[in-house]
């Protein structure tokens, strides 16, 4: 099928690219139906509302500049999700992209879970306290190759 | 708004599934325990403004904006990452 996308105009997609959030993500709380692309730049996905082709979120894995970052929940979140296995659990952090590139920050704080069984997907909010809803990526992955330096 | 006192240890219930407990008072700071159903969700107000925000501003992203940052990151995803276009569970 074919929908309206913000990054690439008019595209075809899969309907196993869809992903359903119950619960909207927040702030965005009435839309509900969006769909999982690649982006053609970088590390990145896309989460693009099905309703709004102007509605898309830029999204990554955090493990990308965080190795050690480490999903907590509560098991509530992952009851709503009805996850069975770990392995049907894949996690993503929204991504801001500010005038000024180099500050692009990853959500720690508040990451999409996606159940990929059932493709259904909810924001939740991180347990771990030291997680913020800004964390800028290139600082972070240079301050990780400046560890890497002084200990390799 | 309704306010109510209450002392350490003593409780409001609102509606007939959530009990609001105060736990301990120190100075401006009060603890409170909260007992809740599971589907009922209970967060600090602030954490989940700042996620607000935070999603508003990733969602007013221009897309002039994206063709530079790429260059960024010199890894590629790898392609086993990709979930949506995983097998089919039925096969």
């Amino acid at each position: 099928m074919k929908i309206k996308t913000k990054p690439y105009g008019e595209i075809e997609v899969d309907e196993h690219q869809r992903i359903r959030f119950p619960e909207g993500i927040i702030g965005f709380e009435g839309i509900l139906n969006y769909f999982l692309l690649d982006s053609r730049e970088g590390p990145f996905y896309w989460l693009q509302s099905e309703e709004y082709p102007e509605l898309a979120f830029l999204i990554m894995d955090p493990r990308i500049f965080r190795k050690d970052y480490e999903i907590e929940v509560k098991v509530s979140d992952l009851d709503a999700l009805n996850l069975k296995s770990k392995d049907d659990l894949l996690d993503f952090a929204i991504v801001t992209v500010p005038e000024d590139h180099s500050k692009i920050s990853a959500n720690l704080m508040g990451p999409i879970l996606i159940n990929r069984r059932t493709r259904t997907a909810k924001q939740v909010i991180s347990e771990n306290d030291s997680y913020g809803v800004k964390h800028y990526i290139l600082e972070e992955m240079k301050k990780k190759k400046a560890v890497l330096r002084e200990t390799g | 708004m309704l306010v109510l006192t209450r002392k350490r240890n003593e409780s409001i219930m609102i509606g007939d599934s959530v009990e609001v407990s105060v736990i301990e008072v120190k100075g401006d700071q009060v603890k409170l325990g909260i007992k809740a159903p599971r589907d009922i969700k209970v967060h600090r107000k602030e954490v989940y403004l700042a996620i607000q925000k935070e999603n508003i501003d990733a969602s007013k992203l221009s897309i002039d904006r994206i063709g530079d940052i790429g260059g960024f990151f010199e890894k590629k995803k790898k392609t086993s990452e990709h979930p949506p276009h995983k097998k089919k569970h039925s096969e």
